[in-house]
């Protein structure tokens, strides 16, 4: 049989449909479909697509069972090194990870890796019963903050190798940017509580609406007898752009809106009790995945018009391209190489209008990107009720400054040592958005990941050395 | 944890909780706050803790039943559990260490005003207190404002007990007549915003310094957000995480009061099912 160039399609909802609920978006691939896309995995004997997973998924191992229907080993193949498969499955960008080095991908498209480890990890949800190993108490505690997709996975390991782990997590729910930043219908909450779950079933506690650097600092968790600490508390701190008028009504940041819609479930109010004031012509400044969920959220809280306002060009949009795609056909508008100047109010002090000016590309930047340049009176007045602010995020200081000898970057990461996690403090590891700024979920678990692994041979070898 | 030990009614409408919290209590300083949530569906909202017992490990919140979720809140009694509770938050106020002080406290603004009063006279600070509300029979916390200041004036708006109108026109006429401002270190005002805003302008005239609470809409209460946005000396503040305390005389009034109305249509519809019982029958 000639191999197929194409991979299979993944089902999903009707765009027209989808525009107004919340319910998730990709169907996910039935047995027929990844067996099909399975089958044209080559089984490479160097496979590139392993190095490419920052937490090393044993990825041709795992489609090999899939072809031959062993559901349940092929899950237990991924989390034996992912401990969120399910999550991984929907929101990882596997078009610049495993996906960006599949050999198939040089002469058509690769193998969906994604989307068949979102399939085995349904499947054990629909069928199996996740199992969970004989663990062996070791009499080591350690305390991780943030609970999180860097907590949840740092947790999960230390717990299997026999650590008493205790999670404290500012929020009353836990799952991080997993529960109050990405939307339901891109990673329903019911999936994230099932891996939560597990996590617990570890033996993992999980302390909610506890702040480490408030409620109790760092240097108590020591006395408190925890051996070791892992700082997985993301980047929480939302930006504005500093332009007059951002703080009239009707102008949020992504982490509000999100987080009033995913955690708090203002799309069901007044079943459920948070509000939140969505308009009819809603402008979401930026273009990260942030940004994409915010917008598509816009429509279906009933928008007319939703927009993306970025300032540079579609080549530099930094979303996912399956997000961009799917808003796209949900009928987001995108008003690249456009950057806001000002906001402008009615007499009531609500989002009437938000002036604008044209930006061309011009000679690359530090990051490699073409640097936006303002074309000089090109400004216009975009007619909008609610602005949408979705720049991105920084570490939010509280821990810093609570804690003798934790230093950090200027611009708020905490310092470490890129291998290992490492602080400026002795005992305490870092991972995740707290260390890099603003990134992916699966850069998170291959953080807490190492840091397990460190925190294990640190605490096992009983040196004093930092 | 989080339960309800003591419960007192302070006025129709205004109650006092005394929260097993021992967690918050031990940290808890004066100017601090929590969130909590009532119920599954609920939403977060900030309390300023009123006061705190670090050997009986409890908070006090004192709070007015205006809302949904304070109303649900109400509802509660001993024994009954606060299902999230979360702090302290927010900076602890900064309290001078000698001289003379006005606080002023406007309806339920008195609880929270009550903890920087206490901790002012236990640093031996001369206290002039001025608490007021509508009517006499709204006015709380009155036995022990006495307690901690070395004078107490109350004011109504009706005129049915002590001086008759704002406690921001109160303050003027003791600055006009019985007090050199010269001495007055400083004025904390903690209340409704108009009041917040007239005792900052009655104080400016006299040029004393006025430290006011401010106590936005917020979601998160660690600096996630950026609901809780206000402008002070034209810079935006996150009131969860650089107050709530904040310089009176430096803050936006008309943009604090608009932000603080942002979701009146939606709060008259879940007062509305309130009222009716809804479906929180249950409580």
């Amino acid at each position: 049989m000639a191999l197929k160039k194409s991979r299979v399609e993944m089902p999903v909802q009707d765009s027209e449909a989808r525009k107004s609920n919340f319910d998730e978006v990709a169907l996910g691939y039935t047995e027929e479909m990844a067996l099909e896309e399975a089958a044209r995995c080559l089984n490479c004997k160097k496979p590139f697509c392993v190095e490419g997973c920052p937490v090393n998924v044993r990825i041709p191992e795992f489609i090999k069972l899939i072809t031959e229907k062993k559901y349940q080993e092929a899950i237990n193949v991924v989390k034996s090194t992912n401990s969120l498969p399910a999550v991984c499955g929907r929101v990882c960008p596997q078009e610049i990870q495993c996906e960006s080095k599949c050999i198939l991908g040089r002469r058509g498209e690769p193998v969906a890796i994604g989307r068949l480890e979102r399939f085995v990890a349904d499947w054990e949800m629909e069928h199996g019963n996740p199992e969970v190993p004989e663990i062996k108490p070791n009499g080591k505690k350690v305390a991780i903050v943030g609970a999180g997709p860097a907590g949840l996975t740092c947790a999960g390991d230390l717990a299997r190798l026999g650590y008493e782990v205790t999670i404290f997590e500012s929020l009353h729910e836990p799952g991080g940017v997993l529960i109050y930043g990405i939307p339901e219908f891109r990673l329903p909450k019911d999936i994230v509580r099932r891996e939560v779950d597990y996590v617990k079933r570890l033996g993992v506690k999980i302390e909610t609406s506890f702040i480490i650097g408030r409620t109790m600092t760092i240097e108590e968790l020591f006395d408190k007898g925890f051996d070791a600490v892992f700082i997985g508390s993301g980047a929480g701190l939302p930006m504005f752009m500093r332009i007059p008028g951002e703080n009239l009504n009707g102008v949020y940041s992504a982490n509000e809106y999100l987080t009033r819609i995913n955690l708090m479930k203002a799309y069901k109010f007044p079943e459920y009790d948070t509000p939140i004031v969505s308009g009819k012509k809603v402008a979401v400044v930026g273009a990260g995945n942030v940004a994409m969920d915010a917008v598509r959220c816009a429509l279906r809280l009933g928008a007319e018009k939703a927009m993306i306002v970025y300032r540079r060009g579609r080549e530099e949009m930094p979303a996912r391209a399956e997000e961009i795609h799917h808003a796209e056909e949900e009928g987001v508008e995108f008003h690249l190489l456009t950057k806001p100047v000002r906001i402008l109010g009615d007499e009531k002090g609500w989002v009437a209008g938000m002036e604008c000016i044209r930006m061309e590309l011009g000679e690359p930047d530090q990051s490699g990107r073409r640097r936006p340049v303002p074309i000089e009176g090109s400004e216009f007045v975009m007619d909008v009720d609610t602005v949408i602010m979705a720049l991105g995020t920084s570490p939010n200081p509280i821990l810093v400054q609570t804690t003798e000898g934790l230093d950090a970057h200027k611009w708020g990461g905490l310092i470490t040592k890129s291998e290992t996690g490492r602080t400026t403090k002795p005992r305490v590891w870092a991972g995740g958005d707290a260390v890099t700024g603003a990134a992916t979920v699966i850069l998170a678990m291959g953080a807490g990941k190492a840091a397990a692994k460190d925190i294990h041979e640190y605490l096992e070898s009983g040196s004093a050395d930092w | 944890m989080n339960q309800i030990l003591r419960k007192r009614v302070l006025t129709p409408v205004t109650k006092e909780i005394v929260v097993a919290a021992p967690h918050i209590a031990r940290k808890a300083q004066p100017g601090q706050f929590v969130i909590l949530r009532v119920s599954q569906e609920g939403e977060r909202i900030p309390l300023t803790i009123a006061d705190f017992d670090r050997d009986e490990g409890t908070i006090t919140l004192v709070y007015q039943e205006v809302g949904y979720t304070t109303r649900l809140l109400g509802k509660l009694e001993p024994h009954d559990h606060i299902l999230d509770l979360a702090g302290p938050l927010g900076l602890p106020a900064e309290l001078p260490d000698k001289g003379r002080v006005i606080a002023v406290g406007g309806g339920v603004g008195v609880a929270p005003l009550l903890p920087k009063c206490k901790e002012l006279h236990r640093r031996g600070i001369n206290l002039i207190s001025i608490i007021g509300a509508r009517s006499s029979d709204l006015i709380i916390l009155e036995d022990e404002m006495r307690a901690c200041s070395d004078e107490l004036h109350i004011c109504t708006d009706d005129g049915s007990r002590g001086f008759k109108g704002f406690v921001s026109d109160k303050l003027k006429q003791m600055l006009e007549t019985e007090l050199n401002p010269d001495e007055i270190d400083e004025v904390i005002a903690i209340g409704p915003i108009p009041m917040m805003k007239a005792t900052c302008a009655a104080a400016k005239e006299f040029g004393v310094k006025t430290w006011v609470s401010m106590n936005p809409i917020m979601v998160d209460g660690t600096g996630m957000c950026g609901a809780c946005r206000v402008t002070v000396g034209g810079e935006t503040k996150f009131a969860c995480v650089d107050g709530p305390m904040f310089d009176g005389h430096l803050v936006d009034w008309d943009e604090a009061w608009r932000r603080a109305n942002s979701y009146r249509e939606q709060e008259q519809i879940a007062n509305e099912r309130c009222r009716c019982g809804g479906d929180r029958q249950w409580l």
